[in-house]
């Protein structure tokens, strides 16, 4: 089943031109991995579909919904973005998890955080812990799991491994997959990383901010 | 009263203003043309209110005294509306903002009997109040823009997870509220150590008893916390939109 289709895109600023007409269907429950040299527009495209900034052209429509019928904080829950080297806020670890469910004024689920926390190898990670004592990995790790304590249809994810050691890489990719399997997540994800290119479903590559091919494969 | 100041007193105290010009000269600050300007504009505008204020008080109507104190608001907004930079509605927020902290604290001075509803009373007073606020507006605006700017990031990434503008904003929010009323708190915590304020100065000089003037310079403090904190609150929480689009994306600074 089709869940974003996404038409005619295009973004350009101050005269230059980032992404022309991207025209690309997503299935529910797919794959899909965006590569493509540095500088081609797939950052730009993650953030125009997770509606971070305005298209110039075209449409994107998540399950035969335009996003401009979603609210916009609505739709950032449905199609969540998790950054390049992602930058935690406030002050401690707590401050992040908790801050999904300050912002649905749900209260806090200790259970699911640790639950959670456990996934990603960060078992004894207390909440009191201050971000600025954190490894680059532990922080891509929290960022991750801040994306998906409340499930999103669709994750986006900016080249989350980049930096990130071997050992790290495996437990985030690993997580990545488990999100995708067992919790029924869509993922689209942009990278340059020869391992992630490895995981599974469908391949696209955009050049000099076009769609250039689009390989249908499944390992 | 013993009040000495007159005309030629005053022009042998502009050698004052000289002291200030040889300093720029001399050290090359540049401020030689601003800071005779600025005296010539202090000069002729103090001038034509004082004038001004000899006729209200004298003719004591209630529509002009209300007509006085919307001025004093309205320089007051052009002013803060300076510092907002590009803000969206700049003039708009400051002068609701202005317009309500001065409104809310005169009138619960008024209603508490410590003032009196005469223009002799009500201007001076619209006055200090509106400048306060006016300035802890401007500081609220410079705040939201640095934050704007430097947190950038952490908004956008809590938008990514599907925050409201206004929760992904409400950090910066507060610390500009308080960057706002930083001056007023710290200044009351001086009271009377490092500076003995304008209006008890003032009180002094005109020959009143210290420990009535000192009455009013907490009145005077009192009314200044209560105007700086509703400025920025309303500044602020008016203004942060502005940095958004109707889609509650965050716009280039």
């Amino acid at each position: 089943m089709t869940q974003l289709k996404i038409e005619q895109l295009s973004y350009q600023v101050d005269q230059q031109v980032i992404l022309t007409d991207i025209n690309l269907t997503v299935e529910t429950g797919s794959y899909l991995t965006i590569t493509g040299p540095s500088g081609s527009g797939k950052s730009t495209l993650l953030r125009l579909i997770a509606d971070l900034l305005p298209p110039t052209k075209g449409t994107i429509v998540l399950n035969d919904r335009p996003v401009t019928q979603f609210s916009p904080n609505q739709y950032r829950q449905k199609v969540s973005y998790c950054f390049q080297q992602a930058t935690l806020f406030g002050e401690t670890v707590g401050d992040n998890l908790r801050f999904p469910y300050e912002i649905r004024h749900i209260p806090v689920d200790m259970v699911a955080i640790e639950k959670a926390l456990a996934a990603v190898g960060l078992i004894h990670m207390p909440l009191t812990k201050k971000i600025t004592t954190l490894s680059g990995g532990e922080k891509q790790r929290i960022a991750l799991i801040r994306n998906v304590l409340f499930p999103p249809e669709i994750l986006l994810l900016d080249e989350i491994t980049t930096g990130l050691d071997a050992a790290n890489k495996a437990i985030v990719l690993a997580y990545v997959r488990h999100l995708n399997e067992d919790w029924g997540i869509t993922m689209i994800a942009v990278t340059h990383d020869p391992e992630e290119l490895q995981q599974k479903g469908r391949q696209v590559q955009i050049v000099a901010g076009e769609l250039v091919n689009q390989d249908e494969f499944s390992r | 009263m013993n009040l000495a100041v007159n005309g030629l007193s005053l022009t042998f105290a502009m050698t004052l203003v000289l002291v200030a010009l040889i300093i720029s000269f001399h050290e090359k600050i540049g401020l030689e043309k601003d800071l005779i300007i600025s005296v010539l504009r202090a000069i002729v505008q103090l001038f034509i209110v004082g004038y001004l204020l000899k006729f209200i008080f004298h003719i004591n109507d209630v529509w002009l005294t209300l007509l006085m104190m919307l001025i004093i608001i309205f320089n007051a907004a052009t002013n803060a509306k300076k510092r907002a930079g590009k803000l969206r509605k700049g003039f708009l927020i400051s002068f609701i903002a202005i317009l309500i902290s001065t409104g809310v604290t005169l009138g619960l001075l008024v209603l508490a009997g410590a003032i009196k509803f005469i223009p002799s009373q009500i201007i001076p007073i619209t006055g200090m109040i509106a400048s306060n606020s006016m300035v802890a507006i401007g500081l609220s605006y410079r705040s939201l823009r640095a934050q704007f700017k430097d947190e950038r990031q952490p908004v956008l990434e809590r938008l990514a997870l599907g925050a409201t503008a206004k929760q992904a904003s409400i950090a910066i929010i507060r610390e500009s509220i308080r960057t706002g009323m930083a001056p007023t708190i710290d200044s009351a915590k001086t009271m009377g150590l490092v500076s003995l304020p304008g209006m008890m100065s003032g009180l002094i000089f005109a020959g009143i008893d210290p420990v009535k003037a000192i009455m009013y310079q907490i009145l005077v403090t009192f009314m200044l916390l209560s105007a700086t904190s509703l400025g920025s609150v309303i500044a602020c929480y008016l203004a942060y939109r502005s940095f958004y689009n109707e889609r509650e994306q965050l716009l280039e600074l």
